[in-house]
């Protein structure tokens, strides 16, 4: 049903049909009984119940059975999940960076994608990091799934075994944007790998400011580029004109230097008309003074 | 027999009138109803916040309201179904109004403490919907408030949290009350292995609320003085583990799903003999099994961890451990079908709810199996397919006990009968509904539709609209459900409506004060059918 591309997705796909065929079994054959049993004995037809002793040996096989089933469900999924943990030494590393509500993926060398791109039939490691809260790298093609925790590093390992693009998405949820927060992960041929990583720009340094606001996941409601998310895009708001509201009261105001340190350290005092009050914090305590002038530097730089 | 006078404990024969009589009354079927009224109530308000969002995923992309206003929907939906409803549930209601005619006692062993147990639960789901209109916001954490998100979010996370917190003393009180009543006040000549089953589900369920409510009442303080001291128990940022918060939560939360569920069986256990007529069928094994359930229901926590970066060694033994906590499970299931074999069978709405259960309990089981292997688990952990197994669990197995022990007990708890029809046309609706809700979930978690989303990609589509549709056939069976018992009065109920054989049909509809003019003797087997 689903795109088995992964070299564990066939596993996977093993256990699961062993337990739910089993499963349907036990359903329909206990379902099946169940009903004979109400049409068969049903008062009008049998008045008078039987009271049957309980039957010792009876119950010691419907327990023995099930838990035969149960070590025998259990051994499947062991068995498709334990290589799914043997790293090769050999892999190529590919660490991945969640944050609210973004993937990106640094490969070797310090470049950075948004794009997973992965070469057919070599083995990865991903590195799977976070800078704010748990996230969670699910791959559906590839049958796999592993969190993305704050202040640890999880690992996961595969290898691509079909020619394609297949969805990220993220499956801890992890606020606002949980639902947008996904990626594309291009399986391609080697030779397309290789012209693709080396096309691939070095990540430069970026100005202080982009870092603060990058630290602080502004990026994750304001864009730098000019697109909509959630607020207002960063670029070319500096000088901009805008309707606020203020204590209730609408009226225009010129992106300042005095505007921007209120939005951040009292976001609720001038909203921006149209968003609702409290869907920023505020950053006092945690943006500093000096920090703002960085960020107010580089938002005159993305005019 | 005695010559006295005695009230239905419906009349109002002491010192206060109408409301007020209820409200100080210590008498435990008067608790039970008083935890039934206030539960129906935010049930309620539960299903209407899960149309809500049924009606939002109806479509891709936004439809009435935005992502975050979702986010706090599905939170106070968890918040509300979970620590008000299904948690206290069955042993709160019918616990406190049954357990102690079936064990031929007068009251619980502390009636006062079961009355200051009410009114705790009242005051934590205070504190808990009070989030929804103080502070900043309706908390969007989910219900299970994962560390880091709910130490940084602004929203008002602190209510919700120390609302479940009381939730939980009201909790740990009914469950302390209940052993002591279990060992104490059984009639004589009722030994343990004379007692019915649904008193024995309590048992169980008493020890797991005792001992485990504990700990994640010190878990949310921990969030609370987190995000209040910014002491580093969870959150990274300040020097914490979040995975810490994880083991804890599950700890208790997952013990509480047995919380949940134990009472169910129970009372199934009581319904199936009743209209089969017949003897139950390994007694024994139903009692013990529910020990086992208990007991092992606390060693397979962290099966909702696999994701997290665990080691190795730590996924497969709560692998195999969770596998094993299936057999007592199974047991039951085959011991209620083989109940039913050569009885004499009266499908009336309570048995026809208890069917139900079995039904959906199965399907809820089963696929919790792939959910405790591992390969499988990690495709489909937080997905909708989760979603849809805990949901027939919670809903189809809990729920679907409540309305069959509703049915069973509503002769003894008004003294009144319901109509027959409507009962099982209610059914019927819930029934189809509930398959459709959920069935298409199954489908789509699979697919790899991932759970507390907004917004879903265009394939998840027909699975989603399906769900829906479901939603509101589901709906329509509620309310025919509570129109029918709640709406007018029904012809006056005998004693014994169902020609059951346990302690609470030997005595009036509805019970007098308390209870027993006699306390009865026991001197055989709870279901002893000629």
């Amino acid at each position: 049903m689903l795109t088995e591309a992964s070299n564990f997705a066939e596993g996977v796909d093993l256990a699961f049909k062993v337990i739910f065929g089993i499963s349907i079994f036990l359903l329909v054959g206990i379902t099946t009984v169940m009903i004979t049993f109400v049409i068969k004995y049903r008062r009008s037809k049998h008045p008078k119940a039987e009271q049957i002793k309980d039957n010792t040996a009876l119950e010691i096989t419907w327990t023995l059975i099930p838990l035969a089933i149960a070590l025998l469900m259990f051994y499947y999924g062991y068995a498709a999940f334990r290589p799914q943990r043997d790293f090769p030494k050999d892999a190529m590393n590919v660490t991945v960076v969640a944050k609210m509500w973004v993937w990106s993926f640094v490969y070797p060398g310090n470049k950075e994608s948004n794009m997973l791109v992965l070469p057919i039939n070599k083995p990865v490691v991903l590195n799977l990091t976070s800078l704010d809260v748990i996230h969670s790298f699910y791959v559906p093609a590839f049958r796999q799934k592993e969190d993305c925790v704050p202040g640890k590093t999880n690992q996961m390992w595969f290898i691509p075994t079909m020619i394609g693009e297949y969805w990220v998405l993220c499956a801890e949820y992890c606020g606002m944007n949980h639902s947008y927060m996904e990626a594309k992960v291009k399986v391609v041929s080697q030779a397309e790998y290789e012209a693709w990583i080396n096309a691939l720009p070095k990540k430069t340094a970026e100005p202080e400011g982009l870092t603060i606001i990058k630290k602080n996941a502004c990026t994750g409601c304001h864009s730098i580029d000019g697109s909509n998310l959630v607020s207002t895009s960063f670029k070319g708001i500096y000088g901009k004109e805008s309707i606020v509201v203020t204590d209730g009261k609408e009226h225009t105001i010129t992106v300042d230097d005095a505007y921007i340190k209120t939005s951040i350290y009292e976001p609720d005092k001038d909203m921006v008309k149209g968003l609702p009050k409290g869907v920023m914090k505020s950053y006092k305590g945690i943006i500093s003074d000096d920090e703002v002038s960085r960020i107010i530097d580089y938002f005159k730089s993305i005019k | 027999m005695a010559e006295t006078i005695t009230h239905s404990y419906l009349e109002n024969t002491g010192r206060y009138k109408g409301i007020l009589a209820w409200l100080t009354s210590t008498d435990h079927k008067r608790i039970g109803l008083m935890y039934m009224y206030a539960m129906m109530v935010f049930f309620i308000v539960g299903v209407l916040l899960g149309e809500l969002m049924r009606l939002e995923l109806f479509r891709p992309g936004q439809q009435f309201y935005s992502a975050q206003t979702y986010n706090g929907i599905f939170t106070i939906h968890g918040i509300i179904m979970i620590f008000t409803v299904v948690i206290p549930g069955l042993a709160a209601v019918f616990g406190n109004f049954c357990m102690p005619l079936l064990i031929g006692a007068r009251d619980v062993a502390f009636p006062r403490l079961n009355l200051f147990s009410w009114y705790l639960y009242i005051l934590g789901a205070a504190i808990a919907l009070s989030s929804q209109f103080l502070g900043n916001g309706p908390p969007d954490t989910g219900w299970t408030f994962y560390a880091p998100y709910s130490i940084q979010t602004h929203t008002n996370v602190v209510a919700a949290v120390f609302g479940a917190f009381v939730l939980g003393f009201s909790s740990i009180l009914t469950g302390l009350n209940f052993i002591v009543t279990i060992h104490r006040l059984r009639a004589a000549g009722m030994t343990f292995f004379r007692m019915p089953l649904f008193p024995w589900s309590l048992y169980a369920t008493a020890w797991i609320q005792v001992l485990a409510t504990p700990i994640v009442g010190i878990t949310l303080l921990m969030v609370i003085a987190e995000r209040w001291l910014r002491i580093g128990f969870f959150d990274p940022s300040l020097g914490g583990d979040p995975i810490l918060y994880q083991h804890l939560f599950w700890i208790y939360s997952h013990p509480a799903v047995y919380i949940m569920i134990l009472p169910a069986m129970g009372v199934i256990t009581e319904i199936i003999p009743t209209f089969a007529q017949r003897r139950v069928f390994g007694y024994k094994a139903i009692a013990l099994s529910s020990l086992a359930i208990a007991l092992v229901g606390y060693f397979v926590w962290a099966h909702h961890m696999y994701t997290s970066g665990m080691s190795i060694t730590a996924r497969w033994v709560f692998s195999l451990l969770t596998f094993l906590v299936a057999v007592p499970s199974a047991i039951k299931v085959f011991n209620w079908v083989t109940t039913m074999y050569k009885g004499s069978i009266s499908v009336k709405p309570p048995f026809l709810f208890a069917l139900g259960f079995i039904f959906l309990f199965m399907i809820g089981g089963l696929t919790g199996l792939s959910l405790g292997s591992l390969a499988t688990d990690i495709h489909v952990h937080d997905t909708s397919y989760v979603v849809a197994h805990f949901h027939y669990i919670i809903f189809g197995g809990v729920g679907f006990a409540f309305f069959a022990a509703l049915h069973y007990w509503y002769p003894k708890m008004y003294g009144r009968m319901y109509n027959f029809r409507r009962a099982n046309i209610a059914f019927g609706f819930l029934f189809v509904g509930f398959n459709l809700l959920y069935f298409p979930q199954f489908v789509i978690g699979i697919m790899g539709m991932p759970r507390r989303y907004f917004d879903y990609l265009p394939q998840f589509t027909l699975g989603h609209q399906l769900s829906t549709i479901g939603g509101f056939i589901l709906l329509i069976g509620i309310i025919i459900m509570l129109v029918n018992l709640f709406s007018k009065k029904g012809v006056k109920a005998p004693d014994n409506p169902w020609g059951g054989k346990t302690l609470e049909w030997t005595i009036p509809s509805p019970p007098p004060v308390e209870n027993f003019d006699e306390l009865p003797v026991i001197t055989g087997e709870p279901y002893y059918f000629e």
